[in-house]
Formats: structure tokens, C-alpha cells, sequence
């Protein structure tokens, strides 16, 4: 294997993992509710934008992290109560333009109440880059992939052994029956978007040293965390974290041997590419219409 | 029952074409013309843009790409090539119509949240492509147009620009007008209504959606192509993202499946943001909020809300 | 002569088989039944037989032409057409429009025209209308023709349905339980309807869950129990059939 090679895929793998994070927060609220949330890109910029603007004032790291997604969640919340649950019975193309202004929204206010400039965050743990066999990794790289690795054991712990987990996904699997043995659908929905923003801030948090934040970061963020939802199958969780890596790896393929100019293109490409050959994903469940 | 269809549909464009035919003689200098040609051109978009999601029900947030498209060609064609700008429009619309084409089939097998994204993904594709290749564009720092001339006619003046963008409103609202009215729209909003009853009814939804796709992107080209030409100036943000939200916003506004609703809308979010500090400092705030307002109180848009209302309160 | 022939139609979902290896004759000018338990397969051969899905296996041929497999919209042009079991009603359409549509293989459709607006359509426009006042008159809803769809009550729509369904001129009407959530006045309403289509000469395929109005309007009846078929004849022979007596009343008689 090349070094070149090498590089990539590491660079690749590590941009990955924050799309796997958004992707996830996508599958979250898809499967409580159907809805493809366009605002979860901004749970992103809040993560980073928030975590830089709440340490200004002088609080430490950790702390401004921690209120960020916190933040983010008072946010996603809102967003659902506010807004999403008042038109519970519109159309899709409803609820797409709502999602969609609320995520303007969004970014228009970081634009005003914050800033319009970029900023990054300091390095968790210092910038000396460690050598892998001929390509360079830098430790935030190390932050991101152990953190995505932690949040992604706590999902499944969480999904699969505790009760209000199973709840949220039983709700996903039909919504009725899990209102039949008592189960509030309506916490649940607050719950995934909670946890979605939650996601959404972590991802925006852990890229911030590595790519500079802005308050319009959210927008090819969430692109791209959809598109590793998509490519890994909506509503599955481990798909969105291959899917994310997929994307994240080819973008960086893209840019490394092809141009860098058309980076962005490929998470469109990859998309497209897996809506019109493949639309349930690698790993998605497959769903026809009943007449 | 036939009469009063025709008659109010004859009515409005008759109101429709009144209002232009007035409204020079109201406009008190050249920004208010500025204002009223960038609402027309964005009418036009509009119209297009409501066939396809408030008839046929099939979302597009790419729209401004097709807008940007057009803008382009007719830029590209005229200046660097030196063609003449109504063989450049021309081309441009054709060239339009083509790529939307290509792209109808495979995007409008999806629906809904996967059509919305997909969309999207093309708009932003074409706004990268604006983008990078700088050596037809500009890039990010834009390129200048020529002005428009028919003929070496050299449409230059401001009220000229107010009665070009006035008259292809009409037209195109008439023509949008009639469409609905006829098998092939009743069919479109069937294919929203209930694809499969549509189909049952011996109507091909593939083809009636890619048709619609079509001529939404052609009228956005067409706008997009009198943009050009008449500021003089583009950047790659006119096929942005934002551009497209903006393009939508107006559709949902006005009222979705409402033709004028559509001009109305466009009218008022052009107007808005110059003439209100406030909307032009927080315009992502303010569309954002636009959008979900709407949405959530008045999801029919303004004007079925408001024929609605009215007909409520004369009974 | 026969009008509809099934033969050897499986279907299959996964590891459910909605329908196996049926054979069916549908002849034409006949009113036809299917009947049979839920999750019998009758809904999924209708969607089969109108194009909704493909069959697994099997072929459906109709007037001695194989539509196995071809899209829905086609189907409309030889002849076929369904109302559905869970309404399928264009609420963004007038009562009027949504009987319109049903006549569109009948319309002038050509788009410039369209545009133009041009005599050819006004003409063409004011024969649909025409037509589909007739068919409301005739399912006695003519009062709501300038009504919503959305305004109407679930019984009206059910007859809208049929008047969409005929517009078409069909020769072979698949009504999926035309009678469901219907109170007694209105299931004597839909009855008159079925033979009055069988009158003007279009054969019927209907399934439906009331027992009266299966055995009153049906010349031949087709018992479906897990997907395949249990017996068949009129309504007499089904009424003494020992195997439907069994599946109906149950355990072992």
C-alpha cells in the first residue's frame, strides 16, 4: 500500500467518522417520525460555533463543549415541539419546508448573534503528528475516531439493552403497536431529536480544530451526513456509520487523484448514484406502497 | 360550470396585465423599477417552479440551478463566443431543456424526502461546477454580460427591461393558466393526488413528471437568461443554494397550486428585503422564518387562504 | 367467450404466499365474485391482474393479449379498470376533475396544444365534462360536482370512484370491496350500480366482504382461501359446496 494511499484513506476515515455522526443523527429522527430533518446539518455549526462563542467568555474547554450540545439539544427539541409537531398530519413537502426554513433559520441567527467568520477550536491533545508507516496522523484524527467509536458502542448498548432504547426502536418499527403498550411516541420523537442534536454538535465539536467552523458549515455537513445515511441505508445505524466512512473515504480519494476542486461533488454523486441504483442502501430495509 | 372558469382565468390574467400596465406610471425612479424587474424575473421562476411542486407535487430545491444555467449559457454564448443574445437564449433554453431531461427520469423515480435531497444535490453540483471552472465563468468573481439587442436593437433602458420581463409574465402565466386547464394538467395534479389512481386512469406519471420537469427548468432558464442580460453582471451565487430556498419560499408564500399566488409571492419576498432594513440585514432569518411560519399557519399560502376567507365571509 | 384468463399465478412476499398457482376464468358480460377470508389473496391478485405489482410466476391474459407485467397506464387503454379497496381519491381535484381524469385515454392531450389552448381542447374538454356529468348524475352526486373532493362524505367518494373508473369506458371493472364501511341504504345503492354496469354491457370482477350482496348481484363465484383457489361456480353451488361450508363455519365440518 501506498503512503500516499495510506494518507488518504486515514484522512479520508477521519472526515468519515463525522459524517457517520450526522448520518446517525439523520437515521435517528427518521425512524422516530419519517422525517428527514434539513436542519441537521446545523446542529453541526452549533456544536462548533456554540463551543467556540461559549468559551469566549471565558469558561474552560470542556465546559463550552458540554454547552454547546447541550445548546444543540435545547435547540432540537424546540424544533420539534415548535414547529415539526404542528404539522404532524401535512404533507411531506410540508414538513421538507419546514425542516428546511428552520435550518435557514438557524444559520441566519448564528450569522447575527455570533459572527460571520471562521474560527477553529484548539487541538484536543496537541498537533505533533504521529508517523503510521509513511503517512501522518494528527491526534485530534485519534479524538474523532475513538469518540465516534464510544458514541457508537453507548448507541447500540443503548438501542438494544435498555428499555426506553427498545421503545424508541419498536416505535420505529410501528408506531401503533408501540402506543398499544403504552409507550409515549411523543417523548420518543422528543427523545431522537434530542439525540440527533446531540450527534449532530458532537460531530461539529470533534471537526472543529481539524476544518475551521462558520455559521454556514451546517449546511455541507448535513449533506454530507445525509448522504451517509442514504448510502448505508435510512433508519439503520450501523449503516450510517459504513455509509460515512464510505463518503468520507471517497471524497478524500476524490480529492487526493482526482481534484480537489470537485470534492464536494462526490457526496452529491454518491447519492444520486445510490437513490437511483440502490434506494434502500446497503443496509436498509426495502418498503412498497399498499393500495 | 365551464364559463366561470374561463371567465376567472381570463379575469386575473386581465388584472395581472392591468397591474403592469399601471404600475410605470406609480414607480416613483429607477429602483422601484429595479425592484419590479427582479420581481418579474423571479415571478417567472416562480410560475415554473409551482407546475412542478404545487400541481405535480414533486419537490425541487435545485431550481436556481437551472436559473444559473441559463443565466450562464446566454453569458458564455454572448460574450465569450459572440453570438447574438437571442441565439444564445435560444441555445440556452434548448441546452436547459435537455439536461433536465437526462436528469427527469432517474430523479423522478424517487419521492418525497429522497426527491427533495436529490434536487439539492443537483443544484449544489451545478453551483460547484459555476464554481470551479473559471475559465468560462469567472468563478467565484463572477463575469459581466452584454447587454440584450434584437437586431441591433440594444435594449438598454430600464423601462424597456419593465416591459420585456411584464409582457413574458403574462404570457407565461397565461400559458401556465391554460395548461392546467387541460387533460395534461388535470393529469399532473391527478399524479399528486394519487399516483396510482392516475395511472389506473391510463396516465403515464412518468412521463407527465418529467414533462413538467422540463418546462420548470426551461422557465427558469428563460428568467435566468433575462437576469443576465440585465444586470449586466453574474456570479455562481445565483445558482446557489439560498437562491433555490428563496425560489421556493415565494412558491409556498404566494400558495402552492396557485398561479398567481406564485407572482404574488415572488412579488413580495423580491420587495421585502429592499425595502425592509430588517429583512435585508436577517434574510436567511427572515426567509427561514417565512417558511415555517407559513407552513404552520397557513399552509394553503396567501392567496387560497385569503379566496378562502373571502368566500367564507360573502356567504 | 373468455375475457380474463389466470393461469398458474403465484405470488410471493418474502416467505408468504399471497397467491399460488391459480387458474381463473373471467367471462365476459358476467358479474364475477372472489371471496374468501382476509389475507385469502384476493386484493393481490387484483394488483397483479391491474399491473400494481408483477406476479412471481403465472401469466394474466386479457381479450387473448398478455398484460402480465405491463405497466398500469397501459391497461387503461385495452380496457381495464379498478376502484380501490382503501379510497384512492385526488383530494386536490374537484368532484368533477377527479371524474375527468378517469376519461383521459379519451382526451386530447398534446402539449402545445395544451399551452395554446387551442379549439381542439376546449372541444375535447367540454366532451369529458360532458361525459363526467353524466356518470355523476348516474352515481347521484351531480349536487357536488363543483365541490372538493375533500368535502365529501366516504360514501359519496366510494361512488366517485366508481364514476372515475367508468369514465374510462372500460370493458372489464375490478371493484376491490366497493361496499366496505357502507350502511345498509348505501351497499342497495352500490348493488344497483353493479348491475347496472353489468347492464351497459362491462363485465365486473368484484370482491367484497358482504355475503348479500356477493350472492345477489354475482352470476359466478370464486372461493379464494391462502392464496389458492377453494372452490368455484354460482352462487347456488357455492352456497352448497362442503369445502366452503367448512372454511366459512370453521373446525372440521
Amino acid at each position: 500500500m501506498s503512503s500516499e494511499f495510506l494518507q488518504f484513506l486515514l484522512s479520508g476515515i477521519t472526515v468519515g467518522a463525522i459524517y457517520a455522526l450526522v448520518g446517525l443523527g439523520f437515521s435517528i429522527i427518521y425512524n422516530a417520525s419519517h422525517v428527514i430533518n434539513f436542519a441537521q446539518g446545523e446542529f453541526v455549526m452549533i456544536g462548533g460555533m456554540g463551543t467556540v462563542f461559549i468559551a469566549s467568555i471565558g469558561v474552560p474547554f470542556p465546559v463550552a463543549m458540554a454547552g454547546a450540545v447541550l445548546l444543540a439539544v435545547v435547540i432540537g427539541i424546540s424544533l420539534q415541539k415548535l414547529a415539526i409537531e404542528r404539522a404532524r398530519e401535512a404533507s411531506v413537502v410540508t414538513i421538507i419546508i419546514i425542516t428546511i426554513g428552520a435550518s435557514i433559520f438557524l444559520r441566519g441567527l448564528a450569522g447575527i448573534i455570533w459572527d460571520r467568520n471562521f474560527h477553529s477550536l484548539p487541538a484536543f491533545s496537541g498537533e505533533q503528528p504521529i508517523h503510521v508507516a509513511g503517512a501522518v496522523i494528527v491526534p485530534q484524527s485519534l479524538w474523532i475516531l475513538g469518540v465516534t467509536v464510544a458514541v457508537a458502542v453507548a448507541l447500540f448498548v443503548f438501542f438494544n439493552r435498555t428499555m426506553i432504547g427498545r421503545a424508541m426502536l419498536g416505535t420505529a418499527h410501528n408506531p401503533l403497536a408501540a402506543k398499544l403498550v403504552g409507550v409515549n411516541t411523543n417523548n420518543i420523537l422528543i427523545l431522537s431529536f434530542a439525540l440527533a442534536a446531540a450527534l449532530g454538535a458532537v460531530g461539529g465539536i470533534l471537526i472543529a480544530p481539524m476544518a475551521p467552523t462558520h455559521y454556514q458549515v451546517g449546511i455541507m455537513l448535513g449533506l454530507k451526513g445525509f448522504s451517509a445515511a442514504i448510502v448505508g441505508g435510512l433508519g439503520s445505524g450501523p449503516g450510517a456509520m459504513v455509509g460515512g466512512l464510505l463518503v468520507g473515504v471517497a471524497e478524500a480519494m476524490a480529492a487526493g487523484y482526482i481534484s480537489s476542486n470537485y470534492k464536494d461533488v462526490v457526496a452529491f454523486v454518491l447519492i444520486l448514484l445510490v437513490l437511483f441504483f440502490m434506494p434502500s442502501g446497503l443496509f436498509g430495509k426495502r418498503d412498497s406502497e399498499r393500495v | 360550470m365551464k364559463k366561470p372558469t374561463v371567465v376567472s382565468r381570463y379575469a386575473g390574467v386581465f388584472v395581472l396585465a392591468t397591474v403592469i400596465a399601471v404600475l410605470p406610471l406609480l414607480l416613483p425612479n429607477s429602483f422601484y423599477f429595479d425592484v419590479a424587474i427582479n420581481g418579474g424575473i423571479a415571478a417567472i421562476v416562480c410560475v415554473g417552479l409551482n407546475l412542478l411542486i404545487g400541481y405535480a407535487g414533486q419537490i425541487s430545491l435545485g431550481h436556481a440551478g437551472f436559473f444559473a444555467l441559463g443565466a450562464y449559457s446566454s453569458a458564455i454564448l454572448t460574450d465569450n463566443y459572440g453570438w447574438p443574445p437571442i441565439a444564445s437564449l435560444s441555445t440556452g433554453l434548448f441546452v436547459v431543456g435537455l439536461l433536465a431531461f437526462v436528469i427527469a427520469r432517474p430523479i423522478l423515480r424517487l419521492k418525497g424526502h429522497y426527491l427533495a435531497m436529490a434536487t439539492l444535490g443537483m443544484g449544489i453540483i451545478i453551483s460547484i461546477v459555476l464554481n470551479q471552472e473559471v475559465n468560462l465563468t469567472g468563478g467565484p468573481d463572477g463575469m459581466p454580460v452584454s447587454a440584450f439587442s434584437v437586431f441591433g436593437w440594444e435594449v438598454n433602458s430600464e423601462l424597456a427591461w419593465y416591459w420585456i420581463v411584464g409582457g413574458s409574465l403574462i404570457v407565461i402565466v397565461l400559458l401556465a393558466l391554460n395548461l392546467i386547464d387541460s387533460a395534461v394538467g388535470r393529469a399532473l395534479r391527478a399524479v399528486h393526488g394519487s399516483e396510482v389512481a392516475a395511472q389506473v386512469a391510463g396516465i403515464d406519471s412518468t412521463r407527465y413528471k418529467i414533462l413538467i420537469f422540463v418546462v420548470s427548468a426551461v422557465m427558469a432558464a428563460y428568467a435566468g437568461s433575462l437576469f443576465a442580460h440585465y444586470t449586466g453582471f453574474l456570479t455562481p451565487s445565483e445558482g446557489g443554494f439560498f437562491r433555490s430556498i428563496e425560489f421556493v419560499t415565494m412558491v409556498v408564500l404566494g400558495g402552492m397550486a396557485s398561479v398567481f399566488g406564485s407572482v404574488i409571492g415572488a412579488a413580495i419576498l423580491t420587495a421585502l428585503p429592499q425595502f425592509l432594513t430588517v429583512f435585508h440585514d436577517y434574510e436567511h432569518v427572515m426567509f427561514g422564518l417565512v417558511m415555517m411560519l407559513t407552513m404552520i399557519f397557513m399552509p394553503k399560502g396567501l392567496l387560497p387562504s385569503l379566496r378562502n376567507w373571502i368566500s367564507k365571509n360573502s356567504l | 367467450m373468455s375475457l380474463l384468463e389466470i393461469k398458474g399465478l403465484s405470488k410471493f412476499f418474502g416467505g408468504l404466499h399471497a397467491v399460488q398457482n391459480l387458474e381463473y376464468t373471467v367471462e365476459s358480460g358476467k358479474v364475477h365474485s372472489i371471496i374468501g377470508p382476509n389475507g385469502a389473496g384476493k386484493t393481490t391478485l387484483f394488483n397483479i391482474v391491474t399491473g400494481v405489482y408483477p406476479p412471481s410466476s403465472g401469466k394474466a391474459i386479457f381479450e387473448a393479449q398478455d398484460i402480465t407485467g405491463l405497466p398500469i397506464h397501459r391497461l387503461a387503454s385495452l380496457g381495464l379498470s379498478r376502484s380501490f379497496q382503501n379510497l384512492q381519491v385526488f383530494y386536490n381535484m374537484t368532484v368533477m376533475e377527479n371524474v375527468m381524469v378517469g376519461r383521459h385515454r379519451h382526451c386530447q392531450k398534446g402539449f402545445l396544444q395544451s399551452l395554446l389552448h387551442t379549439p381542439s381542447i376546449t372541444r375535447s374538454d367540454e366532451e369529458a365534462r360532458h361525459q363526467a356529468a353524466e356518470l355523476l348524475a348516474w352515481v347521484g352526486l351531480e349536487a357536488y360536482a363543483t365541490a372538493h373532493a375533500n368535502s365529501l362524505p366516504y360514501g359519496a367518494l366510494k361512488r366517485m370512484e366508481i364514476a372515475r373508473a367508468m369514465a374510462s369506458e372500460p370493458k372489464l371493472l375490478l371493484l376491490d370491496e366497493p361496499a366496505a364501511g357502507l350502511n345498509n341504504k348505501e351497499t342497495q345503492e352500490i348493488d344497483e350500480l353493479i348491475r347496472q354496469i353489468s347492464n351497459r354491457g362491462v363485465t365486473v370482477i368484484l370482491v367484497e366482504h358482504d355475503m348479500r350482496l356477493v350472492m345477489g348481484v354475482s352470476d359466478h363465484i370464486l372461493v379464494m382461501d391462502h392464496g389458492q383457489k377453494l372452490a368455484e361456480g354460482s352462487a347456488e353451488e357455492i352456497r352448497e359446496n362442503p369445502n366452503v361450508i367448512a372454511a366459512y363455519l370453521g373446525s372440521g365440518a
